[in-house]
């Protein structure tokens, strides 16, 4: 079964360079970078099997005379077996977070800015990376990963702007996790010094919650939407470093209040920076870009 | 839709764990979800039977312990439950709080039969 949405199909996330699409479509469904949880499955299954090889067959007439004990063999089989509580107090997010912890460490060799971007579909993250790769391509030296449930259409836009780039298509899956950069990283060969610009799928709720190894979050929303979008996706607030305000050219055909949403998300979030900008006309790019530097800095 | 992929990290946690203790069976697990994880109950006790299924806790009882969030003023010091991800100190409206519980996601222990 797929661990990103359940639905029975193991091998729909697939890695693609824009121009490479039809000859690695097949070979990366035969091999590595497919659903992590085919192999996960896989291995505990060989697992179990281990088990049963090592401890031969008792195991199996244990379970299935379990049932049989009222009547018989009653003794042999509660002996053979003791019960124990393992008192393991993990994170259920620990396998993400030691795949994060990789991303990061890698990421910190190569000197690499990393920034996840999140926000609504639609809010304009493509529109932001293809002004940004097009006005400072060169200077900021930017990859970018894009995650999208299907379609290769931001790769390619991105692509044109110019910027290497790798399409993480997630089939139903909401969101990306560390496993999947980890896996696209591979392909996209970064030199250091640069920055790399991950799109996330577009959904405030799930992404929320998979640190993905970046240097810092960068959330996103236009001012089509509402101003109470922090107080209805507070995780993804809370969990941001900067907020881009995004269409602000649209501002004088709409009644977005300003100032309410500025409140409200610094409720959620009193740390978290905000830049008004506009990918249509440029507005409020070169505070963005000064932004981007001074994470390099750091 | 995350709450399944969280379901199936937790199968697979418990398994690789259970292995090493040379569990035969799985008969109980205790989950801790925190009010501000991100996790809606209705949608983790649906997901986790799922993601179970023909795995060694397919047949373990699930205890999802909710934890309530409670958040400390770093301005007052005073502890607080905050209100959703509304953390302003009720006592001196300060923005500067953070949260002591309420963003678990643990599988606190599990229960297993040994040979
Ligand atoms: N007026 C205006 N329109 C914008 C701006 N930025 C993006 N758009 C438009 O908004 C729409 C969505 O932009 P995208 O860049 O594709 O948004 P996205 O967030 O990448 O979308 P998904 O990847 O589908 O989630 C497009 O029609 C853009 O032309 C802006 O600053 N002003
Ligand atoms: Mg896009
Ligand atoms: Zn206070």
């Amino acid at each position: 079964m797929c661990g990103t949405c359940g639905c029975g199909d193991d091998d729909h996330i697939t890695y693609h360079k824009p121009n490479e699409e039809n000859q690695e479509h097949s070979h990366l469904h035969h091999h590595g970078p497919v659903a992590h949880t085919h192999f996960h499955r896989h291995d505990d299954y060989q697992l179990s099997l281990h088990q049963h090889q090592g401890h031969s067959h008792d195991h199996s007439h244990d379970h299935e005379h379990t049932h049989d004990h009222p009547h018989d063999h009653t003794h042999d089989h509660t002996h053979l077996t003791t019960t124990q509580t393992v008192q393991i107090q993990r994170n259920i997010l620990s396998k993400n977070e030691l795949e994060a912890a990789r991303n990061r460490g890698y990421f910190d060799a190569l000197k690499v800015v990393a920034l996840n971007l999140v926000s609504s579909p639609g809010s304009g993250k493509t529109s932001i990376l293809e002004r940004t790769i097009t006005e400072k391509g060169r200077e900021l030296n930017c990859f970018v990963i894009e995650g999208d449930q299907q379609t290769m259409n931001d790769a390619q836009r991105i692509e044109k702007a110019g910027a290497p780039v790798i399409q993480i298509n997630t089939g139903n899956g909401c969101h990306l996790d560390a496993i999947m950069i980890g896996k696209a990283l591979r392909q996209l060969n970064m030199s250091t010094n640069s920055t790399l610009f991950i799109e996330n799928v577009g959904n405030l709720v799930c992404p929320a919650l998979f640190d993905l190894g970046e240097s810092k979050r960068v959330v996103i929303i236009s001012v089509t939407e509402g101003e109470d979008k922090p107080a209805k996706y507070p995780n993804m607030f809370e969990t941001s470093h900067l907020c881009l305000i995004n269409k602000v050219d649209l501002l004088p055909y709409l009644d977005f209040d300003m100032e309410k949403f500025l409140n409200i998300a610094k409720t959620v979030n009193p740390m978290l920076q905000f830049i008004p900008i506009s990918a249509k006309t440029g507005e409020g790019f070169d505070q963005w870009y000064a932004w981007i530097s001074q994470q390099g800095v750091e | 839709m995350h709450e399944l992929s969280i379901a199936i990290q937790i199968a697979e946690i418990i398994t690789e764990e259970a292995a090493k203790a040379e569990a035969l069976t799985v008969t109980k697990v205790i989950l801790e979800i925190g009010s501000l994880s991100g996790i809606e109950a209705d949608a983790i006790e649906l997901a986790v039977p799922e993601a179970f299924r023909n795995t060694i806790c397919e047949n373990a009882a699930v205890e999802y312990h909710y934890i309530k969030a409670r958040a400390v003023c770093e301005s007052c010091c005073n502890e607080f439950d905050p209100i959703d991800h509304y953390k302003i100190c009720p006592f001196c409206n300060s923005l500067y709080t953070s949260f002591l519980k309420g963003k678990e996601l643990n599988i606190k222990s599990f229960d297993i039969v040994k040979p």
